[in-house]
């Protein structure tokens, strides 16, 4: 591992405790991603701060949905798709073979474009990721999912339909279901895929205030297409572009003075 | 615009129309014929009696109690032994396998299988089973039939699995759910209208099979339970009795197969209003 080389990440071990310290969560360096022969992720390196919201944006196909699948491995789902390079989740290469995926993925959650509701009822979709890591009496659990509701800011439209078919809720519901079941598994970092991007502008208003808050007690990196949408929730914006890595760094700064020429014609509209 | 053209045109799609009503009408007729000539005959012979008397003798009143409890017993049998197995290689070959190059080859054999003539299959069985027995029997019947359900199984499992869309995979790993626990606790959920769909339409093919069972359960003028021996169905019933000379044993061939006929229809019924919740749900 060589860390000299990095020069954007501070120390991956600060023991600075301020609050307006920034520690990486995730440090990604020199990565690479290939579907089958052809190169989707060029020598990214980015670190992604602990509770902060850190936007990916960029034109379609520019790989921002592809680097998010790769901080859960979700990629490893699929055969001829493979990373290289280094992704540092609190110091640990997760890109090394060996490592139990699924502890990863409990620990990097993951709300996706289209909600995907689990067909049973709406508090088996919570109470299902808690049963999957720990043994706890059916009280407990009641106020887990209870409390996972609530963080989804859905608990007070459904507290008296839970036994109903998660199905049967409008999209921005499900959406929130989804947010829930993904926090009631208590993971440290949040993957948001265009969460909204299938939903009205009420939920979407919704979803993004839940993203807001959820910063306080999660780290969250979220692909977005729309860039108020951007603006408004993330700290830190990476801005991509066939593949690269062309612009990081904080979101009003992105958004005012960029300093890439390519960043400044995407988000003034001229191309993408 | 031309009018002489357009007329032509009307005409051409007028008769075009009548010819694909005339077929409809024509396919239907013969369906229609069928189920009449099935009620007609089958229904006078219906009684409480048909259902606890066994096959009589020429000339004797009866039932075909010992053939309904045949049937039931090979066909549950088969269902038993075949759906788990077409169940679990359909699973394998969308969950596990998706892109492998055994799915395609499993695939291919699976699909000459589902149309293979079911009186091969039964020649194979007695082949394996019945000569080195040395005798016919009701377990030699259960597992041809279990033969003509795996492949049906197979298929539906897997064309079941394959509309499961990939995104609640992804959403199942998302939160650490190991793939066995995805397949059994997701996957199965979201495609299980579909597969107990694919069950329903695998009895009801079997429950009409006749000549596999020639070859196997043979048949039997008495009832029984034992699997050992040769065992009556009610399609080797209607076989026998519908081409004997005796006016009784006729009767009770038409009434057997007005009973199988519902038994299937039901079942096509059955699966029919499943598959249309799940499109509505």
């Amino acid at each position: 591992m060589n860390v000299a080389t990095n020069t954007m990440v501070p120390a991956v071990t600060s023991l600075v405790a301020s609050g307006s310290a920034l520690r990486d969560k995730i440090a990604i360096r020199n990565l690479d991603f290939y579907y089958g022969e052809s190169k989707a992720l060029k020598g990214i390196t980015l670190p992604l701060y602990a509770n902060k919201a850190t936007a990916f944006i960029g034109p379609s196909g520019c790989g921002k949905s592809t680097l998010l699948r790769v901080l859960n491995r979700m990629y490893d789902l699929y055969p001829g798709q493979r990373a290289e390079g280094q992704v540092l989740f609190d110091g640990i290469n997760i890109l090394e073979p060996g490592l139990d995926l699924n502890l990863l993925r409990a620990r990097v959650g993951m709300v996706f474009q289209k909600p995907t509701p689990f067909p049973m009822t709406i508090y088996e979709n919570i109470a299902f990721g808690i049963r999957l890591y720990e043994k706890l009496p059916k009280s407990e659990i009641d106020g887990r999912v209870e409390r996972a509701l609530q963080r989804g800011a859905l608990w007070d439209e459904v507290k008296d339909k839970l036994g109903a078919n998660g199905l049967s809720l409008s999209g921005g519901q499900q959406q929130r279901l989804c947010i829930a079941r993904t926090v009631a598994v208590r993971p440290e970092v949040i993957l948001f895929d265009e969460p909204c991007s299938a939903l009205d502008p009420i939920s979407t208003a919704k979803i993004e205030e839940l993203i807001d808050e959820l910063k306080t007690d999660y780290t969250i990196v979220i692909v977005t297409h729309n860039m108020q949408q951007a603006a408004r929730v993330s700290d830190k914006t990476a801005f991509m572009y066939l593949g690269e890595l062309i612009e990081f760094d904080d979101t009003s700064k992105i958004f005012t003075s960029p300093s890439d020429r390519r960043t400044q014609d995407y988000i003034t509209g001229r191309f993408g | 615009m031309d009018a002489k053209l357009y007329a032509t045109r009307r005409r051409r799609n007028a008769l075009a129309a009548l010819a694909s009503y005339g077929a409809t009408s024509v396919g239907l007729a013969w369906l229609a014929l069928i189920l009449g000539v099935l009620f007609w005959e089958g229904f006078s012979g219906l009684s409480l009696r048909v259902f606890t008397e066994m096959t009589p003798p020429p000339g004797a009143v009866g039932g075909l109690l010992n053939a309904i409890v045949g049937s039931l017993i090979m066909t549950g049998l088969a269902l038993v032994i075949g759906a788990p197995i077409g169940v679990l290689a359909g699973t394998y070959m969308a969950e596990y396998g998706r892109h492998g190059r055994l799915t395609s080859l499993v695939r291919f054999i699976n699909d000459i299988l589902l149309s293979a003539p079911s009186i091969v299959v039964g020649l194979f069985i007695y082949e394996v089973m019945v000569r080195p027995m040395g005798h016919f029997s009701g377990i030699a019947g259960a597992v041809v039939l279990a033969v003509l359900v795996i492949p049906v199984m197979v298929r539906t499992t897997e064309d079941m699995l394959t509309l499961v869309p990939d995104t609640l995979r992804e959403a199942a790993a998302s939160i650490g759910l190991p793939r066995s626990l995805m397949i059994r606790r997701v996957a199965y959920r979201a495609a299980r209208a579909g597969i107990i769909t694919g069950l329903l339409l695998a009895f009801a093919r079997i429950s009409g099979e006749t000549a596999p069972l020639l070859f196997t359960a043979l048949n039997n003028q008495f009832f029984t339970t034992n699997l050992n021996a040769p065992m009556p169905s009610l399609p080797a019933v209607i076989f026998q009795f519908a081409l004997s000379p005796y006016k009784d044993w006729q009767d009770l061939a038409w009434t057997g197969a007005l009973i199988i006929t519902l038994a299937v229809l039901a079942m096509s019924i059955t699966a029919r209003a499943l598959t249309r919740t799940r499109k509505t749900s």
